[in-house]
């Protein structure tokens, strides 16, 4: 067990490994394009040219290039935007993540709890009105564009119906430290939560009630009847589960995709500073240091999401302890 | 007595119109008796025990007749009074021991869920028990197995976990679904002498269902035999194998190779396959594969006739 997890630490470290590799030669090994410029901004002088070329080591061979900009990531952490003269990108990244995680793990909360409840309320009446019901709501949370949503939800508790009894309590657009004001944290973060939860509790709530409905079919469960266990009892021990492992698969992917910044419109239409935004606004001004910091980012992210997913999975299902 | 049944009738609706499962089949089990259930893939033997189990939970069932557990109707009583009874008083094996457990629990704790589904006792006193039934199962060691998960089992182990389980609650009626079919033939004679040694000490009586005459041969004091859905031999084992009157009991055992003498150039096979229940003939099912088949079979299905040894067959009654 312990093993287990120590080489898939060490796969994990590899993976990552990789994927700095082949984002920087994407980004400074590519024919023809001069990085220096590139990270230099537009009309940089020939002065600030040189300064960068020299900083980031562009006149020696490429492993230096890549272990210097490393160092600047990981080590010295004195990467700076030449974009935005000065701007310092590891604590740009670092200062927007507290923001993106809060927003994420919220919203990650509610859609597991909800669709959980959901996918079994809805396997156990199955072909009922609620089942229909149930997945009929889900597929509407799942067709709506969450910048749409989002902005109908602005549209309603900031502007139409904030000074009625129902929405007085929202407070304005924008993100507060949870060290500074924990309330104003939460407040502020409830109906970006929701919206971005709406979409996954649809997704999730169809894809367990599916899961169970299959379980159910299983012959454990024929002995678990035969038994003469309750229908309730046979549901959440046997069928639950063992549904759960397309749940979580599913759970990595999307978490880890979220934390790494695909949060971008939900953090857009709310005004909070997360990795999306910033990833969003780097891209815009070609910000070279603040994308490759960014990209790095995500990926560590998404790497680390799936070694949980892993681990997740060895506690629901036994056969995989041995292997 | 302890489990009659009566006349039971099982059918689905389908889209293609309702089908008959079973037709009328009626038997009874004394205490302590082995009754084997022989019959082909679809011939009806497993749903009808499903029926007594009170396990068809397909809605588009019709369950007719009657099935009497110690007076007890069983056709129509709530589920929560059948649940009392499943897996406490009734006990059922499946076939196939690879896929009868849940895979995400030990089997200790699977066997203990069953005990404390009918039994008030607390955890540890419901582990004590299911190491006494593991060896009770000839589980080498009980302690260590108890912690096992299904996939760390052979299929034979897995069995007797099964059959363990089955046996917690000290049920009065054991229901085995070709319990031995998965399993090599080493194992499945170890299964069987454990069949035999569990009626003796839990006095329990078995339902054995099969498509092996030769497992029915070894184990059972009655045998039944199914096609179609309905019961068309019945009698004590000597009498069913020393005299088989039905033609399809004489084909059944016709078609098993002999041990001694010349061995046949071909094994012989019953011609054709099983009727679809959706287009059952009108009269004897088994009427379009029989060799002595003639008009009466064609126009009508025959009766069950006979005393204790009774046969649905015209050409039985003719002789």
């Amino acid at each position: 067990m312990f093993y287990a997890i120590l080489r898939r630490f060490g796969q994990m470290l590899f993976v990552m490994f990789g994927i700095s590799v082949i984002v920087f030669l994407i980004f400074f090994a590519t024919p023809g394009a001069d990085p220096a410029a590139r990270i230099a901004g537009r009309n940089a002088s020939p002065e600030v040219l040189e300064a960068v070329r020299h900083s980031f080591g562009f006149d020696q061979p490429l492993y230096v290039q890549y272990v210097r900009m490393m160092e600047k990531i990981f080590v010295t952490g004195d990467l700076t935007s030449f974009v935005n003269r000065g701007w310092k990108v590891v604590p740009a990244v670092m200062d927007s993540i507290p923001v993106t995680l809060s927003l994420v793990f919220g919203a990650a909360i509610l859609w597991v709890v909800v669709s959980i409840i959901i996918g079994i309320v809805a396997a156990a009446t199955r072909d009922s009105w609620l089942d229909k019901l149930l997945m009929a709501l889900g597929l509407l949370g799942i067709s709506m564009p969450v910048y749409w949503l989002g902005e109908v939800m602005n549209l309603i508790t900031q502007s139409r119906y904030h000074d009625s009894w129902a929405f007085s309590w929202v407070p304005p657009l924008g993100y507060k430290n949870f060290s500074d004001d924990p309330k104003g944290w939460f407040l502020t973060l409830v109906i970006p939560w929701i919206t971005l939860a709406i979409l996954y509790i649809g997704i999730y709530g169809r894809v367990l009630r599916a899961a169970i409905i299959e379980s159910l079919q299983e012959d454990y469960i024929r002995t678990a009847r035969a038994k003469g266990l309750s229908e309730t009892r046979i549901l959440l021990r046997h069928a639950l589960r063992t549904s759960l492992i397309a749940f979580v698969t599913l759970f990595g992917l999307d978490f880890g995709a979220l934390v790494g910044g695909s949060a971008l419109l939900t953090e857009v239409v709310f005004g909070l500073h997360g990795i999306g935004k910033l990833t969003y606004d780097a891209l815009q001004n070609l910000d070279l240091p603040m994308i490759m910091a960014t990209v790095m980012y995500a990926s560590m992210f998404v790497v680390i999401a799936n070694a949980v997913v892993d681990f997740v999975y060895i506690l629901l299902d036994p056969r995989l302890r041995t292997s | 007595m302890i489990l009659s049944v009566r006349d039971l009738k099982v059918s689905f609706r389908t889209n293609d119109g309702l089908v008959r499962a079973i037709d009328g089949v009626s038997f009874d089990l004394e205490e302590s008796e082995i009754l084997g259930v022989v019959g082909e893939s679809g011939s009806g033997k497993t749903v009808s025990l499903l029926a007594v189990m009170g396990l068809i939970t397909d809605p588009n069932a019709i369950i007719e007749g009657s099935i009497r557990y110690k007076d007890r109707e069983l056709v129509g009583l709530p589920a929560r009074e059948l649940r009392r009874l499943r897996g406490n008083e009734i006990a059922m094996i499946f076939q196939d021991p690879m896929t009868a457990l849940t895979p995400v629990y030990t089997i200790g704790w699977q066997i203990a869920e069953q005990i404390r589904a009918h039994r008030n006792i607390s955890k540890a006193k419901a582990m004590e028990r299911v190491e006494e039934l593991l060896a009770e199962v000839n589980f080498p060691n009980p302690h260590e197995a108890m912690s096992r998960y299904p996939h760390q089992l052979s299929g034979g182990m897995r069995q007797r976990a099964v059959i363990a389980m089955a046996l917690s609650c000290n049920p009065a009626l054991l229901v085995a679904d070709e319990p031995t079919t998965a399993l090599d033939v080493t194992v499945q004679a170890g299964i069987l002498d454990l069949v035999r040694k569990l009626r003796a000490t839990h006095k329990s009586a078995v339902v054995f269902i099969t498509h092996d005459m030769g497992v029915v041969s070894e184990l059972a004091d009655r045998v039944m035999v199914m096609y179609a859905g309905r019961v068309v031999e019945r009698g004590t084992r000597t009498e069913l194998f020393s005299d088989p009157r039905h033609p399809y009991t004489r084909a059944l055992l016709g078609s098993i190779p002999p041990l001694t003498g010349e061995k046949p150039r071909r094994l012989p096979a019953i011609p054709g396959s099983p009727p679809s229940l959706l287009r059952l003939p009108q009269g004897c099912a088994f009427g379009p594969r029989c060799p002595v088949q003639y008009e009466p079979c064609v126009a009508d299905k025959p009766d069950l006739r006979g005393g204790t040894h009774a046969a649905a067959c015209y050409r039985v009654a003719q002789a």
